[in-house]
């Protein structure tokens, strides 16, 4: 058995699995459920200044289904808690002292001055919890209050607002950056060098999921008018994947810890993040597809997975993967692989050829037999190894990339004879 | 020994629910998920299969993107029936047979009922697809308003001819109002099916008018300026043994008929029955007679399953819905008393090398209040003998691969033509027959 235990910027919890900052994470209730079915931790609903809270519109949600399968990419115009800050506080407090073993980390978004956000820290430090979360992310409602995205997307006012925060409390600081913004290091750097202990991310991606054709509206619609909102789920994985990359890559921010987010729904999901070097990482949308049962599958494939490849525990393989994300002139533009079809797999669909003959190289002939019989058979010479056809063959492992034996030597992009710019 | 035949052996509540739908159609969630099931394969196996040739991947990605109506165009354009299709073909033998998924998941995807999605949603929006190109002032003579007549009669119309069926009967739809089996075919399907063909326009129908009777073809020829024959099977094999005649012995097709159109408690049932054949039409009767209510229901066979007629889908139909099927054996004797059935002698047989059964001279004999003969139809060249006909090969209407017949001016299609007697064929000789039509009036 691996030991799956997270030690992230001084939070420890019994798994890497957080729920995320939102609904699943909006009340004692749902968080008491959640540790009951083995989460490790929570990032606490985003708490707002004191007084009258906010009031949210109904209905709140929209999401794109794909093939037969229900919200691959969710979307909301939710706001921060809507509940008053003294009951979440108490019941932060409460669920702290019953839950010790795991990590409450506490989401927090108030108006852009110092002391707006000294106020709340100390009325958070009572709690008991074991760190903060700086929501600089959430693309909607909030950022019209010059607060969310709209200080995530200025580094400066991140660096301003942590060192505030590394100023008036003596807890962990995460800082939650909004994927809003051409390049995500530049947020990173700045929570870095306002002392920030972790970056979180992604949060939500500014989207309108759907158009509603007879109301002529964005979904969700409130009253005939909808709003953009923010995307997460499945779909924004790779949108994630790739911004966690680029900040573990980033000299100025090597050993920033990662809390990383965006579409992770089991236990290969996490891996790849905690590959990319995350230490923890965090769950929504697919809590709110399934219920919290989830985390079952979470841990036990985790494990599993460790213990098949030898990994005691998440140090083991976190940030296994950083070395190997490179930039595109460095790939040896001497490698080949080809496809290669196993005939005795093929179901004969077609789609190989058709897609390649459509929109790639015309590399997979297609000949069918006085019988019916159709067979599809890649031509080595056309082949340029793009991986198309892997991708849309229907059934596993009947097509491969197979790399071809050129005996040529690693040349990248600033050696090769077409690159104008090479050095000579 | 008396017989026991009579009406009414079950309640009119259980035969409503033994007679209810084959398959419930499928609901909207079923349908996308299983539409969302299919590879849209290029070259698809499945459109080759269909002896229509339906874009079948293209009509299942319009139900995934929740284009149904534009599903049911695809599939009407090329099967005016598509909607009957959906529920009477052999898929197993067809479309679905070839999916490529069989071989990938063991299941293929469900291509019928996803049809009848589709023509289902097209015929309760009550749309209409089609429209007629420009009057081309040429007339047509179709004989037969069954599935090759009105195929062939709906082609015509949209491309610009005017149409003349003649039917004998007294409702058009030929097998389809006839001859299906009820469950299959359930709320008038047939009926509102040909309204929706006539809605193109430029199509009359006279029924209860027949070739050979109240019409020569002679005649026809020089009126029109071409006639399509789709009379389908006019005649029944006979058992050319004693008491073939007594009460209680049926023709299948005939008492089908009576099923399809008269009230399902007035009908008389025997306590035993015994259907002889092997094909669908010995499968529909017999289903259709023990869901009526009939005790106990032979199904005799003189060859081995692997030959009979019918598909295994349609065996299993009828085993679980408690037929007896016996195969190798065939008819010796019927014994009748005072003209009335009591039972059948049969005998062994086993196939000899060239795939003929022979009796063995064994025999047993089955108690049967009634006996269905279901051993094949066949084309009576009758209506056709006071004219000049078209020739004749092995039973059928010699037809070219564009449906003419050896008279020029004379196209023919669907069972009294080669070719499987199913409704799909038939749909596509009307089809192709009107092409072939419209290609001669063109260019002669
Ligand atoms: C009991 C039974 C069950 C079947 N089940 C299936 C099934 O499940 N699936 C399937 O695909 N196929 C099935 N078939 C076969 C299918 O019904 C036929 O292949 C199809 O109906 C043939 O169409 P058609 O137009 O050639 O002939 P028909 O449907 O027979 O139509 C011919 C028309 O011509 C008319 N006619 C005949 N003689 C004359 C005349 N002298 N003058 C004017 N009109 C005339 C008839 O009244 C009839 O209306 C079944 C057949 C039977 C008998
Ligand atoms: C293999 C591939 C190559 C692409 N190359 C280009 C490109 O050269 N220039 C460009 O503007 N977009 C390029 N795109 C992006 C597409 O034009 C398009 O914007 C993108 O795929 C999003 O559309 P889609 O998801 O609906 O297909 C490429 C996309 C793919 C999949
Ligand atoms: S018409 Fe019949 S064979 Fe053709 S696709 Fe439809 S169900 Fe299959």
């Amino acid at each position: 058995m691996a030991d799956l235990t997270c030690n992230i910027a001084g939070v420890t919890s019994p798994n890497p699995f957080w729920l995320a900052s939102a609904p699943p994470t909006d009340k004692q209730f749902n968080v008491e459920r959640a540790f009951e079915a083995g989460w490790g931790g929570v990032v606490w609903k985003t708490l707002g200044e004191a007084g009258p809270p906010i009031v949210n519109v109904s209905s709140r949600y929209g999401s794109i289904d794909y093939n037969g399968q229900r919200m691959i990419g969710l979307n909301n115009i939710e706001l921060i808690t809507d509940r008053p800050l003294e009951i979440n506080l108490e019941e932060i407090t409460a669920v702290k002292r019953d839950w010790p073993d795991r990590a409450v980390v506490v989401s927090l978004m108030v108006p852009c001055e110092e002391q707006a956000w000294r106020e709340i820290l100390e009325k958070v430090e009572q709690t008991g919890c074991d760190g903060v979360e700086l929501n600089f992310g959430c693309p909607h409602g909030m950022s019209e209050r010059g607060m969310g995205a709209a200080v995530g997307q200025v580094p400066e006012y991140i660096q301003e607002v942590t060192e505030w925060c590394k100023h008036y409390s003596d807890l962990p600081v995460f800082v939650k950056l909004t994927p809003n913004i051409s390049d995500i290091r530049r947020p990173a750097r700045a929570a870095h060098a306002g002392g920030a202990d972790a970056v979180s991310l992604i949060n939500t991606i500014n989207s309108i999921v759907t158009i509603d054709l007879d109301l002529m509206a964005p979904t969700p619609t409130v009253d005939g008018k909808g709003v953009h909102g923010g995307y997460c789920g499945p779909a924004v994985r790779p949108i994630a994947l790739s911004m966690v990359s680029e900040i573990a890559r980033d000299p100025r921010t090597t050993n920033l810890p990662i809390s990383g987010i965006g579409g992770i729904g089991n236990w290969r999901d996490a891996a790849e993040f905690i590959a990319l070097g995350c230490g923890s990482v965090q769950v929504c949308t697919a809590a709110m597809c399934f219920g919290f049962r989830i985390i079952d599958d979470m841990v036990d494939g985790l494990n599993d997975w460790m213990d098949e490849k030898g990994y005691s525990n998440l140090e083991d393989f976190r940030g296994a993967a950083v070395p190997n994300v490179t930039d595109w002139q460095y790939l040896d533009l001497n490698y080949k692989s080809i496809a290669t079809i196993d005939q005795d797999k093929c179901i004969e669909c077609g789609l190989c050829h058709i897609t390649c003959e459509d929109t790639s190289h015309q590399a997979i002939a297609a000949n069918k037999d006085k019988d019916g019989k159709r067979t599809y058979t890649v031509i080595d010479e056309e082949c340029v190894g793009c991986n198309l056809c892997h991708l849309v063959c229907p059934v596993p492992d009947c097509i491969s990339m197979v790399e071809v034996e050129n005996g040529l030597p690693y040349m990248n992009w600033g050696d090769h004879p077409n690159n104008p710019m090479r050095d000579k | 020994m008396s017989s026991d035949i009579r009406s009414g052996r079950l309640s009119a509540e259980s035969i409503r629910e033994n007679y209810a739908d084959l398959h419930a159609p499928l609901n909207p969630l079923q349908a996308k998920q299983e539409s969302a099931r299919c590879l849209f394969c290029h070259d698809a196996p499945c459109t080759e299969a269909c002896p229509t040739g339906i874009d079948i991947p293209g009509f299942i990605r319009k139900i995934s993107t929740g284009n149904s109506q534009g599903a049911a165009k695809t599939i009407l354009a090329e099967n005016i029936m598509g909607g009957t299709c959906a529920n009477v073909c052999p898929v197993e033998e067809l479309c679905e047979q070839v999916c490529v998924l069989n071989t990938a998941e063991d299941k293929p995807v469900i291509i019928g009922q996803l049809q009848r999605y589709a023509t289902d949603h097209l015929f309760d929006s009550g749309a209409q697809p089609f429209i007629r190109a420009a009057d081309s002032g040429k007339h047509i003579a179709v004989i037969g308003a069954g599935p090759a007549g009105l195929s062939c009669a709906h082609r015509l119309a949209m491309l610009g001819h005017q149409v003349t069926v003649f039917e004998a009967k007294d409702k058009p739809g030929g097998l389809n109002e006839y001859g299906l089996a009820t469950y299959k075919m359930l709320d008038e399907r047939a009926a509102k099916e040909v309204s929706f063909i006539l809605e193109i326009g430029n199509i009359t129908i006279n029924t209860g008018i027949s070739l050979g009777k109240d019409i020569e073809l002679d005649a026809l020829r020089e009126v029109y300026d071409a006639v399509f024959i789709g009379l389908g099977h006019n005649a029944i094999n006979q058992l050319w043994l004693d008491n073939a005649n007594a009460e209680g012995v049926h023709n299948a097709v005939d008492f089908i008929q009576r099923i399809r159109q008269q009230d399902l408690t007035s009908l008389p049932v025997g306590r035993n029955v015994v259907v002889i054949g092997g094909g669908n039409t010995a499968i529909d009767i017999a289903v259709q007679i023990k869901k009526l209510g009939a005790e106990t229901v032979t199904m005799v066979y003189r060859r081995g399953t692997d030959q009979m007629g019918a598909t295994e889908y349609e065996r299993e139909v009828a085993q679980t819905n408690g037929v007896l099927i016996r195969t190798h054996a065939q008819p010796v004797r019927i014994n009748a008393v005072d003209g009335q059935l009591i039972s059948v002698v049969f005998e062994y047989t086993r196939v000899d090398s060239d795939g003929r059964p022979v009796g063995t001279g064994e025999t047993f004999t089955t108690p049967a209040d009634q006996l269905f003969k279901a051993i094949g139809q066949s084309l009576h060249p009758g209506p056709l003998s006071k004219s000049q006909a078209p020739d004749i090969e092995r039973k059928r209407i010699w037809v070219d691969q564009n449906q003419r017949t050896s008279l020029p001016d004379v196209w023919a299609g669907g069972d009294c033509t080669t070719g499987d007697d199913l409704t799909v064929v038939a749909v596509q000789d009307g089809k192709v027959a009107a092409h072939s039509i419209d290609e001669y009036l063109e260019h002669g």
